[in-house]
């Protein structure tokens, strides 16, 4: 599937900019076998004064922006053409969940893909007790770890109400889940609490929906902002599966990736700026259209 | 010398009378025979051949060094953070010198090993892929940072300052108890215990052959200066500020090696490379000593939380234009659990074991080792895997030998089953012990011992010496500062002279000047704000005197003038009714405040002055009355205050900063006098307020001298506005402050005055043109707004 992909963003500050830099994650990266990248752009309003694109220990491409003066407002746009070439085979290739503990010990590699940074703690998530009950409820220790998240993943999607006011930016996803309500960011964080409480390795993903839906289907919630959703280590041959609880489907084609982390803090769009003012606004617009 | 004569046995003998080793522990002082080892023998001579009195006199020398030197630590205790004086254990640590080359050689091999797993964990990761270390051990140390996964630090060691805490076993040998590699603190301190303990012996020390420290700080700083891209670029150490626990050794070892002394905000990133934001513009930087923990260092890519980083600086590590002692990332080698594996890396690594055996150590993330630590649980120390704190600062989940009660053991079990790899059993710490004073009487202490290692050109250079920890009783736990522990100085003693070392180097080539430092804007911000804090306390301390003059000629208060005083104390937010003001206090505290966080810059006498300010202001509130005594105190309060402005102009080098300072005190005069001029030479004030204004600023006198008849307006106004010859007038302040901005960076830009410059001259020549009959409320008034103007320009142009 071929897409053409636009995202418009600007961001305004209060009178205090600590600093003029930021590091963006907006740019989708490729995945070999899932996504590729045949072309993509990101243009600033105002221009930086110094600017450098790289990537992260995750992969993911990052822009390093410098700003001197303090502008009231900065825009961006990125622009890229993706393909998506996810096949769904249908085949189950994980193991029972209860083997999966063996599979991670048996894991040696450091690399960006290596389930191991995602199987403890991170930056915006740690141990909930509520959310790990809730969890072990809705899995029998005979279930595959694929059958699990697809089981957690339907469970979020039935259970929470999605509610753009019910939460902000900075909310944890124990007060999220007691809310039973929350965004693309609060189900992500949410689901990867409880993946990891089960032992399976989580990670949190940020991407695009595709704007208009296939006919016959539903318009997917989150599809005029960025979106964020879950990515789940379900052993050796399985590898990283991807699920969408806030619209309860596992993630295929009408998904497009931009970066991967541990949580949030990792893979946020912008950051460097975020936590100067409260009075920090965003404004997106979102075209992902396929060819 | 006394020291050397022969004593009678029995002296000795009667001094270490109490002196009982517990059974089953090394003791530094005695061998296992209960005999005094031969490295301590001619000290315990020396201290049993001093009277009572003597010795008293002796450890009063070092107290008094540590209190002029103004010593202190910071230590936090349910949110309230203190500075506490330097608890010094006055007996010294002697270590044989044979003894000491072992150990030398053991932490040598280690300082490698640690290098060669910090190269692996930051490069090809080879270590983790054979099992040599437990993969998902480092995945899950928050002290393993991605964002420098891959780059190869500049110059390419990670490490070139470490340290190790060593301790004796009951066997007699030494064991590394932990690792330190993040930002190893100490060292300065270290270097306090020395210069205080060898003055309080100082007649035994001068011919003990006890090896100088002075040589490995030489080395060390030659070394770092040998960083530097460019010889023009001052070698900096980045502190986390006056509020962290160690801030006095920070800028101590600043002043001692001179270095500058820099906090994040210091720092910024342009073009990829490290800038230190001066009053001259950005000035750069290439090499840090690094007293901050790295995760603190960016907030832009380690944690967003940090409000003492420096946005940008991982990127200039990583772009290779910037040195860090330590590598940022270095932190992960302290974490306990790796204490498991480091005997085995030493064997695969360096192809040789340990030298000196650092404490058995189990990691439960392997169920063997669980199986262990759980069935040997009541002879361990169980604590957290990750934590890099040092066995003896136990941790909220630490359960200790001694400390196991059932409902321990049901955690830990529940730990063990649930969470094993966040656990590490250690064996239990039994420290050697070593003298120390109680109440006059020598008795043995549990000691720990930090030994510091600094690369240079030639290797890895110990410091023969050593910052040792000492309990207060006889338990280990109570090693540790916050819990009482003290802190002894370290003799490694040669049968044979020693070398007298000095921070001078051998000389080379001609003498060449050192350029000055260049100023960081926050220290200019807080010097000016230090000037005019000082400055306005003196008119709060003058106004306040000439209330209470007043009062105590009549105390009913009901003068024209006395009410006219009242007036102008609050306008100034000064309590009339107070006879010490909160107000007051505040402003002593501003000014101790902007001092603080610049202590590397002036003298401790300084310091010492303007605490001893607030000390004694803080003493008289709520013991004095109002009238004369009040009006005495004040006295006291203005000649403390002078003593603080005295040695300031006496000894304060006449570079940027002291410009600073003046300014800022010389807008504060100028205000002062305006105000005082604005209310006492109105129209409508008062009989008697004319010699009042001519009181409060200190000009009585001249203004006898120089107009005999009685004060009118003109006179006053003359001498307070005009004259240039009155330190007091706003006209001499102008005038100096024209003189020190045109030797700020920047006053002329190839010829033409900067904005600051032209504000300055306007205010100085619109005041040098007034008369006595031109300058009235209104001119008053143009030239306070000229003034606010102007300290406004001066922090956009300097402090931002």
């Amino acid at each position: 599937m071929l897409y053409d992909v636009t995202l418009r963003m600007s961001y305004g500050f209060g009178e205090h900019s600590a600093s003029g830099r930021q590091i963006l994650r907006v740019l989708p990266k490729a995945v070999p076998g899932r996504q590729r990248v045949i072309a993509s752009a990101l243009d600033f309003q105002p221009r930086p004064l110094d600017r450098s694109d790289g990537s992260d220990f995750f992969g993911n491409i990052t822009v390093e922006a410098v700003f001197r003066n303090a502008w009231r407002e900065i825009a961006f746009t990125v622009a890229a053409r993706v393909e998506r070439t996810v096949e769904t085979t249908g085949l189950d290739l994980s193991p029972a969940i209860e083997s999966l503990p063996a599979a991670i010990d048996r894991q040696r590699d450091l690399g960006p893909r290596s389930p191991l940074h995602f199987t403890g703690p991170s930056v915006r998530i740690g141990p909930d007790p509520a959310i790990s009950r809730y969890a072990k409820d809705q899995l029998n220790p005979r279930m595959t770890a694929f059958e699990v998240a697809s089981a957690l993943n339907m469970a979020f999607y039935r259970d929470m109400e999605f509610d753009a006011d019910a939460t902000d930016v900075n909310t944890p996803a124990g007060t999220a889940f007691a809310l039973r309500s929350g965004v693309c960011q609060d189900f992500a964080h949410i689901m990867i609490t409880a993946l990891r409480s089960v032992g399976i390795p989580a990670g949190y993903v940020s991407g695009l929906l595709r704007t208009r839906p296939p006919e016959g289907k539903p318009r997917l919630e989150g599809a005029d902002a960025m979106h964020a959703w879950v990515m789940a280590w379900c052993g050796e041959e399985a590898g990283w599966q991807e699920f969408d609880p806030t619209n309860g489907v596992i993630v295929a084609n009408d998904h497009i990736l931009i970066a991967v982390g541990r949580d949030y803090a990792d893979v946020a769009p912008v950051s460097g700026v975020l936590k100067t003012t409260g009075s920090q606004e965003i404004d997106q617009a979102v075209d992902v259209i396929p060819l | 010398m006394s020291a050397s004569l022969p004593l009678p046995v029995d002296a000795v003998a009667g001094l270490l009378g109490q002196y009982r080793v517990p059974p089953g522990v090394a003791d530094e002082l005695k061998d296992a025979a209960g005999t005094v080892r031969p490295v301590w023998r001619r000290f315990m001579e020396h201290i049993a051949g001093q009277t009572p009195e003597q010795l008293r006199h002796q450890i009063a020398r070092a107290n008094h060094y540590l209190r002029d030197a103004g010593v202190y630590y910071r230590q936090y205790d349910e949110g309230v953070s203190a500075e506490l004086e330097w608890p010094l254990s006055h007996v010294p640590v002697l270590i044989d010198e044979t003894d000491w080359d072992r150990i030398t050689v053991g932490l040598i091999q280690r300082a490698n090993l640690l290098e060669a797993v910090a190269r692996d964990i930051y490069g090809p990761n080879i270590l983790a892929r054979e099992g040599h270390i437990p993969a998902s051990l480092i995945a899950s140390s928050p002290e393993w940072l991605r964002p420098l996964v891959g780059s190869r630090p500049r110059g390419g060691h990670f490490l070139n300052f470490v340290a190790f805490e060593i301790g004796r076993g009951p066997n007699g040998e030494w064991w590394v108890l932990g690792d330190r590699t993040q930002a190893p603190s100490g060292v300065g301190f270290a270097l306090q215990n020395r210069v205080a303990t060898a003055r309080a012996f100082a007649e035994f020390y001068a011919g003990a052959n006890v090896h100088r420290l002075a040589g490995f700080f030489r080395h060390f700083r030659d070394s770092l200066n040998g960083m530097r891209k460019i010889e023009t670029n001052r070698v900096s150490i980045l502190t986390p500020g006056p509020m962290n626990e160690t801030y006095f050794e920070h800028a101590y070892i600043a002043r001692y090696l001179g270095f500058g002394l820099l906090e994040g905000e210091d720092l910024t990133v342009e073009d990829g490379e490290l800038m230190v934001r001066t009053v001259g513009g950005p000035v750069p930087i290439d090499v840090l000593w690094r007293r901050i923990d790295s995760n603190f260092t960016d907030p832009l890519e380690l944690d967003a939380r940090s409000q003492i980083g420096t946005p940008g600086l991982v990127s200039a590590v990583r772009n290779g234009n910037v040195t860090l002692v330590n590598a940022l990332g270095t932190g992960i080698l302290e974490i306990r659990a790796l204490l498991a594996f480091l005997p085995k890396l030493s064997q695969h690594l360096l192809g040789e074991p340990l030298a000196l055996p650092n404490i058995a150590t189990w990691w439960c993330g392997q169920p063997a080792e669980a199986e262990h630590v759980r069935s040997n649980a009541d002879r361990m120390m169980i604590g957290e895997a990750l934590s890099t704190r040092l066995p003896f600062e136990l941790d909220d989940h630490a359960f200790v030998r001694g400390n196991l009660n059932d409902n321990a053991i049901d955690t830990l079990d529940d730990l063990l089953r649930d969470d094993p790899a966040s656990l590490v059993g250690q064996e239990v710490v039994t420290l050697s012990t070593t003298p120390a004073l109680v109440d006059g009487v020598l008795l043995p202490r549990p000691m720990s011992l930090r030994v510091f290692l600094a690369r240079t050109r030639d290797g890895w250079r110990v410091m023969p010496g050593g910052y040792a920890r000492i309990g207060r009783t006889e338990n280990p736990a109570a090693i540790a500062m916050r819990r009482g522990g003290s802190a002894a100085d370290v003799w490694i003693v040669s049968p044979d002279p020693v070398a007298q070392e000095t921070m001078l180097g051998p000389p080379e080539g001609p003498f060449s000047r050192a350029v000055p430092g260049t100023l960081p804007s926050r220290a200019a911000d807080n010097l000016f704000w230090l000037g005019r804090y000082v400055e306005r306390t003196e008119g709060h301390l003058r106004l306040l005197r000439a209330l209470h003059l007043r009062l105590s000629e009549d105390p009913s208060g009901s003068a024209p003038t006395v009410e006219l005083l009242r007036k102008v104390l609050m306008e100034r937010g000064l309590d009339d009714e107070a006879n010490v003001p909160e107000r007051l206090l505040q402003t002593i505290a501003s000014a101790i405040n902007s001092a603080g966080k610049i202590r590397d810059r002036f003298s401790v006498d300084g310091w010492m002055a303007l605490n001893d300010l607030s000390k004694t202001a803080r003493r008289f509130s709520g013991h004095l009355t109002a009238g004369d005594d009040c009006a005495r105190a004040m006295g006291v309060l203005l000649r403390k205050v002078s003593g603080f402005t005295g040695l300031v102009h006496e000894n304060m080098y006449r570079f940027v900063g002291w410009r600073f300072m003046s300014i800022g005190r010389a807008l504060e005069r100028t205000q002062f006098i305006l105000d005082t001029l604005s209310s006492m030479t109105a129209a409508d004030a008062p009989e008697g307020a004319l010699d009042l204004a001519v009181e409060i600023a200190d000009s009585a006198m001249t203004h006898r001298r120089r107009y005999a008849l009685a004060s009118t307006r003109a006179t006053v106004v003359d001498l307070l506005g005009l004259d240039p010859m009155n330190p007091r007038s706003i006209l001499f302040s102008a005038n100096e402050i024209k003189e020190h901005v045109s030797f700020l960076p920047g006053a002329d830009v190839f010829g033409q005055l900067s904005a600051l410059s032209r504000a300055v001259l306007q205010m100085q020549a619109s005041v040098a043109v007034l008369t006595p009959m031109t300058l009235d409320a209104a001119a008053l008034r143009a030239i306070r707004r000229q003034a606010f103007d102007l300290s406004d320009l001066i922090s956009t142009t300097y402090f931002r």
